[in-house]
């Protein structure tokens, strides 16, 4: 069953075709992978699925609704979660409350703090719970991105550059953690690390100058020779 | 929860200090401490708006004023009970904190400053335009026969002083209740990141739009027991000026503490008393006091003591 789906998903910046005429499918369950050089249009394409930025023309579907018009606030409550490339976390509050509000969007009272301590757990930040925000490496702050994500239990989970400035072991929990994820949830991944890309996703699509240039399972997108000149920059 | 204990015993320690005061403060600071309590009130329901919820009021006024004259008119005019009248108030508030919230919210940051200034500026001059019932500048007075509330008379200091501190106790608990709040953690997430709090899933317009409400409501309570208490209603207090003091009652005492609102009303109060009492100058003293306040303790009293000895206030 398709979970999400855009039909001719279009956004002008004035002049500039950041997105053009995007058609995309993706199933539950799946995880996928949207990869694409600098300046593709990968961030104005999710943001456009979760409401950040409003498309110019074309549709939105989630979950077989027509999600096109409605605010952020609402898509999320459907079932989105979306964690930002820009690291965004509440920065003078302390890591246990910045998962609790995540947390609480869907339950309340006293069983907050066991869902925000499990959630805390599989990122591996549960030693520093009360520490601010702020004051996390960049690393651990995109860990916590990823928690806040994760305590909202999600239907669909938009990633954004996840893995930027992480270890090379917090990249192979990681990957552990979208093997672990994709029983229950449904994963959108940009990601610049291909071997994150390679080892985690089922199928990769391609952007480049907002268009979709190629889909296909990971090895199949790898080898073939339009991405391969995008990437380097000579088609 | 240890730290839940603590903050409960603090603030009910303040109140039983206001309480025990009574008993003891001579006559003149006993006036002044009423007063002051009344007043930090109103800087606790600006607070919310302010130190909770990040935005920035120059419109309170109205707020206060709503509340002041919903009662004050009420009782003047067709001589209705105090009760019902300062109900009449609270609620007057909570409806101009709405409508201006739904206009006001439109807008963020200078604008929203602007448009509640604006705001604040129509309702000052809707008060001197209905001269006939307001008096305008002049005001009117509450006759103390009309200050009695269930056999209580307001007007005589030790109740005056017991309702005064009501109306704070009110207000601070409330505040206290409110940051427990899965809302008002809420209005706290959106001051501190309001993409991100949106991007959770949180409708950022209608809470900050409660917010506004509690804000105008607590405002308006704090207006009408003034009024009541103390007997005076006048345009002044729907004046511009009233509109920036909780804001500097609340940036002295601690934005976004629920002890701040006290400590600033009482340190600026006494401020200016006791600078008025050196010199005709008094608020040249007072302002150097201000700037240095500002340059040392930026985060206010109450957020001093947070950064340095109490690290769980909330």
């Amino acid at each position: 069953m398709t979970l999400l789906s855009t039909q001719g998903l279009s956004r002008n910046f004035d002049g500039l075709r950041a997105v053009h005429d995007v058609d995309f499918d993706l199933p539950e369950g799946q995880v996928r992978a949207l990869i694409g050089p600098n300046g593709a249009g990968k961030t104005t394409f999710v943001s456009m699925l979760c409401g950040r930025i409003l498309p110019s023309s074309g549709r939105v579907m989630f979950g077989g609704k027509d999600i096109s018009h409605l605010p952020a606030h609402r898509r999320i409550n459907l079932g989105m979660a979306y964690t930002f490339q820009i690291t965004s976390v509440f920065a003078n509050l302390s890591v246990f409350e910045n998962v609790a509000l995540a947390a609480r969007r869907r339950v309340a009272g006293a069983e907050v703090a066991p869902v925000v301590n499990a959630v805390l757990g599989r990122v591996g930040l549960h030693e520093r719970p009360d520490q601010n925000a702020g004051d996390l490496s960049y690393g651990h702050q995109r860990l916590l991105e990823i928690a806040m994500g994760l305590a909202q239990a999600p239907r669909l989970l938009i990633l954004d550059e996840p893995t930027q400035g992480l270890t090379d072991q917090e990249i192979a929990d990681f990957k552990a953690l979208i093997g672990d994820l994709k029983a229950t949830t449904t994963i959108l991944l940009i990601e610049h690390n291909m071997s994150v890309v390679m080892e985690v996703a089922d199928i990769v699509t391609v952007l480049n100058f907002g268009e979709v240039l190629a889909e296909g399972p990971p090895e199949a997108v790898h080898a073939n020779p339009a991405v391969q000149a995008a990437y380097l920059g000579t088609g | 929860m240890r730290d839940g204990r603590k903050t409960l015993g603090l603030h009910l320690g303040l109140l039983a200090l206001l309480f025990a005061l009574q008993f003891v403060l001579p006559a003149y600071h006993h006036g002044n401490l009423a007063r002051i309590m009344v007043l930090a009130a109103y800087a606790v329901g600006y607070n919310i708006l302010f130190g909770y919820t990040g935005l920035l009021s120059l419109g309170h006024a109205l707020f206060f004023a709503a509340g002041m004259y919903g009662m004050g008119l009420l009782v003047n005019q067709t001589g209705a009970a105090p009760l019902a009248a300062l109900m009449a108030g609270v609620i007057a508030g909570a409806l101009v904190a709405a409508a201006l919230g739904v206009l006001a919210l439109r807008t963020e940051g200078v604008a929203f400053m602007i448009v509640t200034l604006m705001f604040a500026q129509a309702g000052y001059l809707t008060v001197l335009y209905f001269g006939a019932y307001t008096r305008g500048d002049e005001g009117f007075v509450i006759q103390q026969a009309q200050r009695v509330m269930a056999g209580i008379d307001l007007s005589d200091p030790s109740n005056r002083y017991f309702a005064g501190l009501l109306v704070f106790g009110l207000a601070m608990l409330i505040n206290l209740w409110l940051v427990r709040t899965r809302f008002g953690r809420v209005l706290i997430a959106i001051r501190e990141n309001e993409e991100r709090a949106r991007m959770l899933g949180y409708d950022v317009f209608v809470h900050k739009l409660g917010a506004v409400v509690l804000s105008g409501t607590i405002s308006a309570m704090a207006g009408a027991s003034y009024g009541l208490l103390f007997g005076y209603v006048g345009a002044s207090f729907a004046s511009v000026q009233y509109s920036i003091f909780p804001l500097l009652w609340v940036l002295l005492g601690g934005a976004g503490t629920v002890i701040g609102p006290f400590l600033g009303t009482l340190f600026m109060f006494y401020l200016i008393d006791l600078s008025s009492g050196l010199t005709t100058a008094y608020m040249l003293i007072a302002g150097v006091a201000l700037v240095l306040l500002t340059l040392f303790a930026p985060q206010g009293l109450a957020g001093e003591l947070r950064n340095r000895v109490w690290r769980w206030l909330p």
